[in-house]
């Protein structure tokens, strides 16, 4: 941890990006779990989420960064899912 | 030497601000400092000045655009009194925690209930926690001056921080005296061009402004915040003596009036301590060694620098234009904590003694009979009568 006299007066960040070291998953008190045979790709999980925590690669959903989901559910309302079966469910952190 | 001219305080600090140039002023009107800004509003239009104005919908948004600005790398200025400096109060934690350097006139004016719109120090020692500097001015060529200062002390690279230029309303922001510009070359020269520190619109260095600082970080920031109101003292100091060079007139942390030799002091700030003086002298006249000492530099506090100053008395009235209701005056405060450094803390019996007077509320006038009821007392006290009351009201009917 930094002392005192090894900071910033003003607490002026001066890199960019930084937020990405400060991991904020630990927040989360619900989890998103992805059921990957309900998920039809239309990645509005990714749009909606406030964070960075949906992981997609190569244009498709794989999964989620748990670093940075607070577990606000945002992606699980938003889920479409295939034929009324939602491929994002929110359960309970440590179930 | 500059132009010599009769002016209202207003105008005189206007025409501070104009000749330091600044890139922003944000804005709002409030009696008694709407002056000021009006008459900046004129050099903008008439294109006396490069300022970029920004006429606010009110003193809340007005500190949070200069913020903004200041944060983007400018030099800006604003101006308020009373409720506008009131209805800024979270955002001039913000400034100066941001280590942010806005210059801000504050015309003092009593804060409501009931309304009024005349002078006490209500507003500004209201904001004394804030983390801004404090530079109190006795006149229209002190709160000139003052203000030309200011932007040295607060633009320094030691400090970065606001600063709070007080003067008394109407008594001082209305009133026309006698005063002497500099040229605006020499507060050009003296101020010298803005020096951007993290400039937000250097959009080659990405940078943040205003994080999240949660239990594992804030008292570290606080720490270093408190270390750099520490160098204010100096810096403001050496800003005086190069004053000095420039104009031949001297300012310290405080006015010392006929004090060294005094046994009685009252400590005074602003427009009153003019009124004062002509007390000092008359009572001197009798053979009554009277003094004054009228703080300039109220935030950061000089505690050392005062209880020096003040400690060989036999007795001191702190006059204070403000009330902490259920508590003493905000600069009897200072006072005896100060006081209490020197001379009571294990060195033995405290002196000397204090008394602490309220006076001069929503603009009462402050007469001579007041400095005078106030001195005789203390003169009773320094020769042995007992402190009756330690804090009291002055110039009320009773």
């Amino acid at each position: 941890m930094k002392k005192w006299k090894e900071l910033v007066p003003g607490a002026v960040v001066l890199e960019a990006g930084s937020s990405e070291k400060f991991k904020t998953g630990s927040w989360r008190s619900f989890k998103p779990r992805w059921i990957e045979e309900n998920c039809i790709q239309c990645l509005f999980c990714w749009l909606y989420c406030p964070d960075m925590a949906v992981k997609v690669v190569e244009g498709k959903m794989t999964g989620f960064d748990y670093d940075y989901c607070k577990g606000c559910g945002v992606c699980a309302r938003e889920c479409p899912g295939k034929k009324g079966q939602k491929a994002i469910v929110m359960e309970p952190e440590g179930k | 030497m500059g132009k010599i001219a009769a002016v209202t305080g207003n105008e005189a600090v206007a025409n501070a601000l104009r000749q330091a140039n600044p890139d922003v002023c944000s804005l709002y009107p409030i009696t008694p400092q709407t002056d000021i800004v009006q008459r900046f509003a004129s050099y903008v239009s008439n294109g006396q000045v490069d300022t970029e104005l920004i006429n606010a919908e009110s003193e809340h948004s007005s500190m949070s655009a200069a913020i903004g600005a200041s944060a983007a790398g400018g030099r800006v200025v604003t101006a308020t009194s009373s409720q506008g400096l009131a209805l800024m109060w979270e955002m001039l934690h913000i400034a100066s925690a941001t280590n942010l350097p806005i210059i801000m006139p504050l015309v003092n004016r009593a804060l409501s209930a009931p309304l009024n719109i005349h002078g006490d120090h209500s507003d500004g020692m209201g904001a004394r926690d804030t983390g801004w500097i404090q530079l109190w001015s006795e006149n229209a060529q002190e709160a000139y001056d003052n203000t030309v200062q200011a932007f040295r002390i607060g633009e320094h690279k030691d400090l970065r921080l606001p600063v709070m230029v007080c003067m008394d309303g109407f008594i001082i922001s209305h009133s026309i005296e006698r005063i002497e510009y500099l040229e605006d070359k020499q507060v050009k020269d003296f101020i010298g061009e803005f020096v951007n520190v993290n400039p937000l619109l250097d959009l080659e260095h990405p940078k943040s402004y205003g994080p999240l600082i949660l239990t594992d970080l804030y008292m570290e920031f606080k720490r270093l915040q408190h270390e750099i109101m520490g160098r204010v003292k100096k810096v403001v100091l050496d800003v005086a003596e190069d004053f000095y060079k420039l104009s031949g007139r001297r300012y310290g942390l405080f006015e010392s009036y006929r004090l060294e030799d005094a046994e009685i002091g009252m400590v005074v700030l602003n427009s009153a301590a003019g009124t004062s003086k002509d007390v000092v002298d008359a009572f001197r006249d009798k053979g009554i060694r009277a003094g004054l000492l009228k703080p300039r530099l109220f935030r950061p506090f000089p505690y050392t620098e005062i209880a020096d100053a003040l400690k060989h008395l036999k007795a001191v009235c702190v006059m204070d234009r403000a009330d902490s209701y259920g508590g003493y005056g905000p600069m009897f405060m200072e006072i005896s904590s100060a006081l209490y450094q020197v001379t009571g803390n294990g060195s033995g019996v405290a002196k000397p003694k204090l008394i602490n007077k309220i006076y001069g509320l929503g603009g009462r006038d402050y007469m001579p009979e007041q400095a005078e009821q106030v001195f005789t007392e203390l003169d009773a006290i320094a020769k042995g009568a007992p402190v009756k009351l330690v804090k009291d009201y002055i110039g009320v009917r009773e």
